[in-house]
C-alpha cells in the first residue's frame, strides 16, 4: 500500500488531507501500528528554527540615474558583495557592520528589510562609459528594491554536536557561551522535529520541494555546503553530527521577521535564526518508520570546543531527551544543558504548515532531482603547488 | 515578617566595616548573602536577602545609606524582554540556580526571580540580546 504525491494533492484539494507534525505522529503511530499510519496519515510536517551562518540574500537594486556599476556597496554600512552586474548584490547574513562591530550585522539588514524597516544603501564605483556614476547615497525598503531573495548555502542540518568546554576559561563560541570544566552544553537542532531527521535518505526531500521558509513559500534549491550523507550513521540511520544539509531559496519579499531574526553569539559574532518547515509525504510504510523517530532515539555527540583543532575530543553520545531535560552527565559530572534552536517556535512552524496543507494553501511538490548520498566531505590541507 | 532582596555597594573606604553583623545585632534581622565579591578597584557588593519586620528593615537601610552603602532593590534586575525572547533556552544551561529554565510542557522559558541571584552569567549567553539588567 503505497501513496503518490498525487494522490496527496488530490486530498488536500478535496480538503481530505490528514496531516501531522512530526511531534503527533510518533503517539499515532504508538497506538495505531506503522501499516495503519501509512494508510490514514498522509502528511508529517517538520520544522525548524536554529542560527543558520550560511544564509543570506541577492539583491537587485535596480538602476540609479546616471547609472552606476557598483564596486563596493553597504547596506547600514554593512558591506554586501557585489562582484557581479552593475546594481547585483549579495548581503551574508555572518557579516558584521564596519561600524558598530557584532553587534549588528548582514542578518539585521535582512531583518530590517524584511520588517520593513528603511536600509541605507551607499555604493563607490570607478565609473565607466556606460556607468558615469561613481557613488551613491539612498534609502531603500523591500518595496522600493527591485528583488530581493534569500539565497542560503547551508540551512537545516541533518543534526549536530552538543558543545561543551573542559578548560578553565569561559569560551565564546557559535554554540554559546561555554563555562570552564564543563560548566554547561548546547545543542542546535530541533531533534524529532527536524526536516533531515525525520528523512533520513532523502526518500522524498530532493532539488525543488516546496518548503516553508521564514514565512515564505520558498524551495530546496541544492544540497548544502559540507552535505556529508556518509557521516557515521546508528542504526536507526540517523548521523551522530550535522551529516545531509540543503541550501534553499526564497523571496525575501514575502517573509516574516517572526520567522527570521538576527543574532549576536558574543565574541563570536553575527548569525541568523531561520525558520524552515518541510512537509514530508507520508508515502508508505518506509517513512512512517523514518517519521516515528523520537527525541529518545536520536543521539548526538559531545564535543569539547576548547580544543582548538579541526577534531575535537568526544565525551561520548547523548540523546535528545537527555538534552531536553535539562541535564546530562559527561565524565560523570551532571551538567546542564540548554538548546540554540527554539524548540517552540518550530513546533509553532509544523502547526503552521500543517494548517496551510490542510486549508489547500501549500501543496506537496515531487522533487526535479535528489539530494546525493554519495557526495564526500573534503577538508582543506594547506598545500604547496607541487604537493597537490 | 517581610523579605526583602537587595544589592549593597559597598566603596572602598567602608569595605572593611562589619556592616551585616550590625544588621543582625542592631535591627534583629535574619538574612541569606547570595552572593557576595570585591572587584579589583575594591568596590563591594554583596545581593542579600533580609527577613525581618517592616520598619525595622527600613531603619536598616537607613542605617547603610548613612554608613555610605548605595542600597538597591533586586527583584527587578534581570529583566527578559519577552518581545525579543524565542525561547531557545541556551540561557537555561547557564543559570546555576535554575532560575531559568525551559517548560516541558509548553516549551517556553520561565524565569524564577526568587531564584535569582543576581549573578549576571546569562546576560551575554542570549543570542537575541533579550535578557537585560535594570540598574
Amino acid at each position: 500500500m503505497s501513496k503518490t504525491i498525487e494522490e496527496i494533492n488530490e486530498k488536500i484539494k478535496k480538503g481530505e488531507v490528514l496531516v501531522l507534525n512530526a511531534e503527533e505522529i510518533i503517539d499515532y503511530v504508538a497506538e495505531k501500528g506503522v501499516k495503519k499510519t501509512a494508510k490514514e496519515v498522509d502528511v508529517v510536517t517538520t520544522a525548524t528554527f536554529s542560527p543558520m551562518c550560511s544564509s543570506g540574500a541577492f539583491l537587485n537594486f535596480g538602476h540609479a540615474d546616471p547609472p552606476i556599476k557598483m564596486t563596493k556597496v553597504w547596506l547600514n554600512d554593512v558591506p554586501a558583495y557585489t562582484g557581479l552586474a552593475a546594481v547585483d548584490a549579495f548581503i551574508g547574513a555572518a557579516e558584521p557592520s564596519e561600524t558598530e562591530g557584532l553587534n549588528y550585522g548582514g542578518a539585521h539588514v535582512i531583518e530590517d528589510l524584511i520588517s520593513g524597516k528603511p536600509v541605507k544603501l551607499r555604493a563607490i564605483a570607478y565609473g565607466t562609459d556606460c556607468y558615469p556614476r561613481r557613488e551613491i547615497e539612498t534609502y531603500i525598503t523591500k518595496d522600493t528594491i527591485n528583488q530581493a531573495y534569500m539565497f542560503n548555502p547551508r540551512n537545516s542540518s541533518q543534526n549536530y554536536n552538543v558543545a561543551t568546554n573542559s578548560s578553565s576559561k569561559t569560551i565564546y563560541t557559535y554554540m554559546g557561551k561555554l563555562l570552564p570544566n564543563f560548566g554547561n552544553a548546547t545543542y542546535a537542532t530541533a531533534g524529532q522535529l527536524s526536516p533531515l531527521i525525520n528523512d533520513p535518505y532523502y526518500r522524498t526531500i530532493g532539488i525543488g520541494t516546496r518548503i516553508f521558509l521564514a514565512g515564505s513559500d520558498g524551495y530546496v534549491s541544492w544540497y548544502g555546503t559540507q552535505h556529508n550523507p556518509g557521516k557515521e550513521r546508528l542504526s536507526n540511520n540517523i548521523p551522530l553530527s550535522s551529516g545531509g544539509t540543503l541550501a534553499v531559496i526564497g523571496n525575501l519579499k514575502d517573509m516574516s521577521s517572526k520567522y527570521l531574526r538576527a543574532c549576536t553569539f558574543r565574541g563570536y559574532g553575527v548569525s541568523i535564526f531561520i525558520g524552515i518547515g518541510i512537509p514530508i509525504p507520508v508515502l508508505d510504510e518506509e517513512m512512517v518508520e523514518f517519521l516515528k523517530i523520537k527525541n529518545s532515539e536520536i543521539y548526538t555527540e559531545i564535543i569539547d570546543y576548547s580544543v582548538q583543532r579541526r577534531n575535537k575530543p568526544s565525551y561520548g553520545k547523548v540523546n535528545y531527551e537527555q538534552l531536553r531535560s535539562g541535564k546530562i552527565k559527561i565524565n560523570g559530572k551532571t551538567v546542564q544543558t540548554g538548546s540554540i534552536s527554539s524548540y517552540f517556535i518550530a513546533l509553532e512552524i509544523s502547526n503552521l504548515l500543517k494548517n496551510k496543507i490542510k486549508t489547500g494553501n501549500f501543496y506537496l511538490t515531487n522533487f526535479i532531482a535528489p539530494i546525493p548520498l554519495d557526495e564526500k566531505y573534503s577538508d582543506l590541507s594547506i598545500l604547496s603547488k607541487e604537493e597537490l | 515578617m517581610i523579605k526583602r532582596k537587595l544589592v549593597l555597594s559597598f566603596p572602598e573606604n567602608i569595605v572593611t566595616k562589619p556592616i551585616t553583623y550590625k544588621l543582625v545585632k542592631e535591627f534583629n534581622l535574619g538574612f541569606n548573602i547570595l552572593r557576595a565579591e570585591i572587584t579589583p578597584n575594591m568596590e563591594g557588593k554583596m545581593l542579600i536577602e533580609l527577613k525581618g519586620d517592616k520598619t525595622q528593615i527600613e531603619e536598616a537601610i537607613k542605617y547603610l545609606t548613612d554608613t555610605g552603602v548605595t542600597v538597591q532593590e533586586a527583584a527587578k534586575d534581570i529583566i527578559i524582554d519577552k518581545n525579543l525572547c524565542i525561547d531557545c533556552g541556551v540561557c537555561t544551561s547557564i543559570c546555576i540556580t535554575q532560575a531559568l529554565t525551559l517548560d516541558s510542557k509548553t516549551h517556553k522559558l520561565k524565569f524564577d526571580k526568587e531564584k535569582c541571584i543576581l549573578c549576571e552569567l546569562c546576560l551575554d549567553s542570549c543570542p537575541l540580546s533579550a535578557i537585560k539588567v535594570n540598574i
